[in-house]
């Protein structure tokens, strides 16, 4: 079996009800059904989750790294973005 | 003859001498180390690593299985043995794990049939034995039938892909159940000192389960173009320890360090 014919899935974890899939790494397989077994055997063998999903990589769009000082930079410079660049006033008792 | 017929009737391990639910649980406890082991010998070896990973986890389920069955069967004998001891150091003659179980891994595709076949069987079995007479057995069952049904999915994805997949691939499946349906009738036969088991409820008329597995595992090979057909042939003698040349072997090195290092603990 040639690894190259295999797919890279991306793998995220759902550790307990409630809360949210986590990515936890990323593995070969040659369908989205072997994945989500993959999947069992490589992250919760230890009950470390409840639910698994698997994406195959290629479905998942990301920022370019050169992108990133466009994206983020701008940002730097405008604190009042920030809910903590607020000051409380007295009068509000809980927010 | 006569002074080796009396060497064997004082050997109080001989498998002769054994009670009916002895016989009953060391030979599941058998049939799951033997399997394990064979699993075992691809780790490292297996096609990619997250198949092996995969597949060595199911050699583990059977090695969690074979202990849970050893402990069982040390008891029941009350002869000071443990589960190590029945392990390591027993001779291929007091093995009485069924053949299909002990065949040499081969190649991948070997594997996965050998699986496969198995697997389809202990869906049935283990579901039945759940509901064993004998409490500790039905224990042990209901936490197998959890793990063997994982199996099955995992071993039908492969066949189904490996039947349709490249002219090669789909050969070696054809070649494996070749050599693998002269395997299979073992599994169904109720030996004589079972069929008293099976009165008493402990054990499972594996009978009645052939019917339902040929038509699982022909309506599986189907959907791939494969006609499966049970072998007239029938090679048999697992549970009275009369194994194939390969056993012997697989004890061989599969004991070796406790042979050579009695009581070596690591």
């Amino acid at each position: 079996m040639q690894q190259e014919k295999l797919a890279v899935y991306e793998v995220f974890i759902r550790s307990n009800r409630g809360l949210d899939h986590k990515h936890v790494g990323s593995l070969h397989a040659q369908s989205p059904e072997q994945a989500i077994m993959y999947a069992r055997d490589c992250y919760i063998r230890r009950s470390e989750g409840v639910s698994i999903w698997v994406v195959e990589s290629t479905n998942i769009t990301a920022s370019d790294e050169s992108d990133i000082e466009s994206f983020v930079d701008p940002m730097d410079d405008k604190p009042y973005r920030h809910a903590t660049h607020y000051v409380l006033p007295d009068n509000v008792r809980s927010m | 003859m006569e002074a080796a017929m009396k060497a064997k009737a004082a050997n109080p391990f001989a498998i002769e001498q054994q009670s009916p639910l002895s016989r009953f649980v060391l030979g599941l406890a058998d049939d799951a180390l033997v399997l394990s082991h064979r699993l075992s010998q691809w780790c490292s070896k297996a096609p990619y690593l997250e198949e092996d990973i995969a597949l060595s986890n199911v050699a583990l389920d059977y090695i969690g299985r074979a202990r849970m069955f050893y402990q069982y069967a040390a008891e029941i004998e009350g002869k000071g043995r443990n589960e190590d001891d029945l392990a390591y150091l027993r001779d291929e003659r007091q093995y009485t794990n069924l053949l299909i179980h002990e065949l040499p891994k081969g190649d991948f595709a070997f594997t996965m049939v050998r699986q496969f076949l198995v697997d389809v069987f202990y869906n049935m079995y283990l579901e039945k034995l759940v509901s064993s007479t004998d409490l500790t057995v039905a224990a042990v069952a209901a936490k197998a039938v959890k793990e063997t049904r994982y199996h099955l999915k995992r071993s039908e994805l492969w066949i189904t892909q490996l039947s349709q997949g490249t002219d090669e691939s789909r050969q070696r499946i054809l070649r494996a159940l070749d050599e693998l349906k002269d395997f299979t009738g073992e599994l169904f036969e109720v030996l004589d000192w079972e069929a008293q088991l099976v009165k008493t409820g402990v054990a499972v008329d594996r009978s009645i389960l052939q019917a339902p597995w040929d038509a699982h595992v022909q309506k599986l090979l189907a959907a791939s173009a494969i006609d499966y057909q049970d072998s007239k042939l029938q090679i048999r003698g697992g549970r009275n320890g009369i194994h194939t040349e390969h056993l012997g072997q697989m004890l061989c090195e599969m004991q070796y360090l406790q042979r050579s290092y009695p009581k070596m603990n690591w």
